[in-house]
């Protein structure tokens, strides 16, 4: 029972990672929300996992909200304002997708090789866990370093807190305050950068973070 | 019957609840007689409860406060060496607050001061109390601003906005040094309580660390060189009763610091950490002296005075260090005994002096010893105190400046027990140099007193000069009473020092109660003896008879006649003998090389009619050597960094992402 729990954790974490290289690759805004949407499905899927395992039900919750929250309705929401905004066009990326994937692969060897041999005493369940979802915060960072749009930046970062609650949740004994007010404050965030895009919109016309230093009498 | 340290704590509030009541009074003339009045009670009231538990019921009582940190909460802690410096703060504070209550008439925004000024006796009480790391740096910092305000007090003033700047960085470099230190003596999982610092033990590295970082600490505060430059700012740019009490009292709360730490903390010294502290102090004495005697502005010789006694006192410290680390009890008590008169001394004199600085600058607005003169016939009972002060920071028995310098060397005199052969070779040296400084101080005095009081006004503010309130005069007048009743019965103040010392060093010295005739010994009768009150007679009844005689024997009338003008047919008082003249040969001796001092004489060929120029050219080198590259390395990295807020937003992401894996990096690597 121990082997396959800890296989399924493995999987679906590992899962996590992967799906963050396929965020990191796709340079559509359209299907990066949907994989953001299946980002957030995979992290409900390992907090539950995590939950049954841990025997601690109040996970649950956490899963529940990665779903409601993360899988359904901001990925929702942000559709809606990249329709409103008519951006569905291509995503400029301003370092080529070959670089990226390739710093992509060294931030995970980085983030194991720190993880395995700090946590060296830890339980192996959450040595790997907490190894994959620094990974998942590297690769968020990444994501968000690399694009100059800002409803892919928001994207990152909100794939990032998910490998921030990936690690918590990892850890045994996290009190839930501290996940749902992570949640909340995603919620804010996104609200904030929310009104924030339109801001940028209505002012200059666009939502390239670009235009913002122009403004400011900058060169690119 | 309430603790003694439950008491102070109440003093302390009281002090906070006056800072309170001055903000609401507001400026008027009233209240500046009530916030006065009430700190110099609350003053004697601390004064009483300090010198009863150090005196009369000498024991340690700890109290324990609910704020602060949560887990920590505030610990106070009175024994014997804080009932001590509690003693000479507030008794610096009574004094500065009756001072106070006249000077503070003449002030022209009491609302910059009225509500600082208990603050920083309830900050210089509170750190003396402290007795864990938390609080005592906490409080540290409220000293340290209190006095700040104050500093900026009359910040209009062209140079007293760079003063409280340089202040303010010098505090906090300070405070980032003890800040250090403390966390070293905490150790890694250490507590932060003083207990818990005591019983730990410390490597020797560890221990020299500490030492390194409290006389960069302390030292910083006390104003050891090189870290002194601020004191000649800040102490004159503020009102003359806080300039004495930042000179006479905060800088002796840096010094209990150092003790505290060095002392107790710190566990046994070794001999090489004396030596260091020996030979600081020994420096700071002679460039103390030195910058003081080049001066001309009078609060700012003072000011580099404070700093020659800091030397002093420190170079007693580091004597008893040597002499504790080699198991000589009695002669680390015996220099650890003066260290501490010392600063009780310098507390009574150069509170003193600046009240006199202060007379003179409320009487004349002048600062400037090339404007005055002739102010002995105006202000005559000022004069007296001021010579009374200057004859005691001179080391002239029977004043109390005497006896602690004489036990001083009374210790350098023990060296050759030491069994260091660099000890011994060292603490005669170090001897010599205090010596050249005492002499130096003395001329340095003869200087301050002489072309301020003595000769004819320079200036007509000098010469519309009169004499200051009764309540400067009071103040001054009790401290030079205490300068002298100090130097007359100097055993009384050695055992009252003896449980100090017993506490710190481990030894005392001998009961001074039971030698005859109110004599000192240091160590026995047979070596050395001192009796301050036989000296005071011999000195009287000499003094008088060559009076009597002279007036007995020589012509009795008062002649006037007209004043020796040097071979001018009208002299004009500029042409009187000037402070710059007077160190003129002692520039020449030291300044070519301390000062780089140059002397370029402007001579007019014959048939010119332009005047003749003699300019002297003198350096700051300690400025300009040291903290000018430091400042310019600041400022160029400064600059550099200055770009940073121009960044995209990206960059700053970049930025965060780079720094977060380098971090990783470095742990991947290392660990």
């Amino acid at each position: 029972m121990h082997n396959l729990a800890f296989d399924i954790a493995h999987l679906l974490a590992g899962g996590l990672v992967l799906i963050s290289f396929m965020m990191l690759y796709q340079d559509r805004l359209y299907a990066l929300l949907n994989i953001f949407a299946l980002h957030a499905v995979v992290l409900a899927l390992s907090v539950a996992w995590q939950a049954f395992v841990q025997n601690a039900p109040h996970l649950y919750v956490t899963a529940v909200i990665a779903l409601v929250f993360k899988a359904t309705i901001i990925p929702v929401a942000l559709h809606r304002i990249v329709k409103q905004l008519g951006i569905h066009r291509d995503i400029e990326t301003s370092v080529g997708i070959g670089l990226t994937m390739l710093a992509g692969m060294g931030l995970v060897a980085l983030s194991m090789m720190v993880m395995l041999r700090v946590t060296g005493a830890a339980d192996p369940l959450a040595r790997e866990d907490l190894a994959f979802a620094l990974s998942v915060v590297l690769l968020g960072l990444l994501v968000m370093v690399t694009r100059r749009n800002a409803v892919s930046q928001v994207v990152g970062f909100m794939s990032l807190e998910n490998g921030l609650v990936l690690a918590a949740t990892g850890a045994k004994g996290m009190p839930l305050v501290v996940e749902i007010s992570v949640a909340f404050s995603i919620l804010i965030a996104f609200i904030v950068i929310g009104v924030f895009l339109f801001r940028i919109r209505e002012r200059f016309d666009t939502v390239d973070v670009g235009a913002l230093d122009e403004f400011r009498g900058e060169r690119r | 019957m309430i603790p003694a340290v439950t008491q102070q704590v109440w003093c302390v509030a009281a002090l906070l609840g006056t800072t309170a009541l001055a903000i609401a009074a507001g400026g008027s003339r009233r209240s500046t007689a009530i916030v006065y009045g009430t700190t110099f009670a609350i003053s004697l009231v601390a004064l009483a409860g300090a010198l009863f538990a150090l005196i009369a019921h000498p024991g340690t009582t700890a109290l324990t406060l609910p704020v602060g940190l949560p887990w920590l909460g505030s610990h106070f802690r009175l024994d014997a060496l804080a009932a001590f410096f509690l003693a000479v703060v507030n008794l610096g504070g009574a004094a500065a607050s009756l001072y106070g209550l006249g000077y503070g008439n003449h002030e022209s925004a009491p609302k910059r001061i009225l509500p600082f000024f208990p603050a920083f006796l309830a900050g210089m009480n509170l750190v003396v109390l402290a007795d864990d790391a938390f609080t005592y740096l906490l409080c540290w910092e409220f000293m340290s601003l209190a006095s700040w305000a104050l500093v900026m007090a009359h910040h209009r003033e062209a140079d007293n906005t760079r003063a409280g700047y340089v202040y303010l960085v010098m505090a906090s470099f300070g405070t980032l040094a003890l800040l250090l230190a403390f966390g070293l003596l905490a150790g890694a999982g250490g507590s932060y309580s003083f207990v818990a610092i005591r019983t730990a033990q410390h490597t020797p590295s560890e221990a020299a660390l500490v030492l390194a970082l409290m006389l960069l600490g302390a030292g910083s505060k006390a104003g050891l060189v090189p870290l002194h430059v601020w004191l000649p700012l800040a102490h004159p740019a503020a009102p003359s009763h806080v300039s004495a009490l930042m000179s006479g009292v905060m800088t002796k709360v840096a010094i209990y610091g150092f003790i505290r730490v060095v002392f107790d903390l710190l566990g046994p010294p070794s001999w090489s950490a004396g030596a260091v502290v020996l030979i600081l102090g020994g420096a700071t004495a002679v460039m103390g002296i030195l910058y003081a005697l080049m001066e001309k502005d009078l609060k700012r010789l003072l000011a580099y005075s404070t700093i020659e006694n800091i030397g002093v006192i420190f170079a007693s410290l580091g004597l008893a260090l040597a002499f504790q680390a080699s198991g000589l009890g009695l002669a680390a008590a015996l220099a650890f005994t003066a260290a501490l008169f010392h600063v009780l001394n310098h507390s009574f004199f150069k509170s003193l002096l600046f009240f006199g600085a202060g007379a003179v600058l409320t009487s004349t607005g002048e600062r400037d010893m090339e404007k005055l003169g002739g102010l002995i016939h105006r202000m005559p009972l000022t004069s007296f105190a001021f010579l009374v002060g200057c004859v005691a920071i001179s080391a002239l028995p029977p004043f109390n400046g005497f006896v602690s310098e004489w036990l001083m060397f009374q210790a350098v005199l023990q060296s050759p027990d030491l069994p260091q052969w660099v000890l011994k070779i060292m603490v005669p040296a170090v001897g010599a140099l205090l010596a050249l400084a005492a002499a130096l101080a003395a001329a340095c005095f003869v200087k301050a007193f002489g072309i301020t009081f003595l000769g004819r006004a320079r200036s007509p503010a000098a010469e519309a000069a009169g004499e200051v309130d009764r309540y400067s005069l009071a103040a001054m007048f009790c401290l030079a009473a205490l300068c002298f009743l100090a130097g007359i019965l100097p055993g009384l103040v050695i055992d009252a020092l003896s449980p100090v010392a017993q506490a710190m060093t481990g030894h005392r010295m001998p009961l001074q109660a039971d030698d005859p005739w109110l004599s000192i010994a240091p160590i026995a009768e047979s070596r050395s003896s001192y009796n301050g009150l036989l000296v005071f007679v011999f000195i009287t009844a000499a003094a008088s008879l060559a009076v009597y005689f002279i007036h007995r024997f020589a012509s009795r009338a008062i002649r006037r006649g007209p004043a020796w003008g040097c071979g001018f047919t009208d002299p004009t008082p500029a042409a009187q003998y000037s402070g710059t003249s007077f160190v003129q040969p002692i520039r020449r001796v030291f300044g070519t090389l301390v000062f780089q001092a140059r002397e370029h004489v402007d001579m007019p060929a014959p048939g010119e009619l332009r005047p003749a120029r003699f300019k002297v050219e003198m350096h700051d080198l300690v400025w300009e050597r040291l903290y000018t590259p430091v400042t310019e390395v600041v400022w160029f990295f400064a600059d550099r960094l200055n770009q940073l807020q121009f960044l995209t937003i990206r960059r700053y992401l970049s930025l965060v992402f780079a720094t977060l894996i380098t971090l990783l990096l470095v742990l991947a690597i290392w660990s």
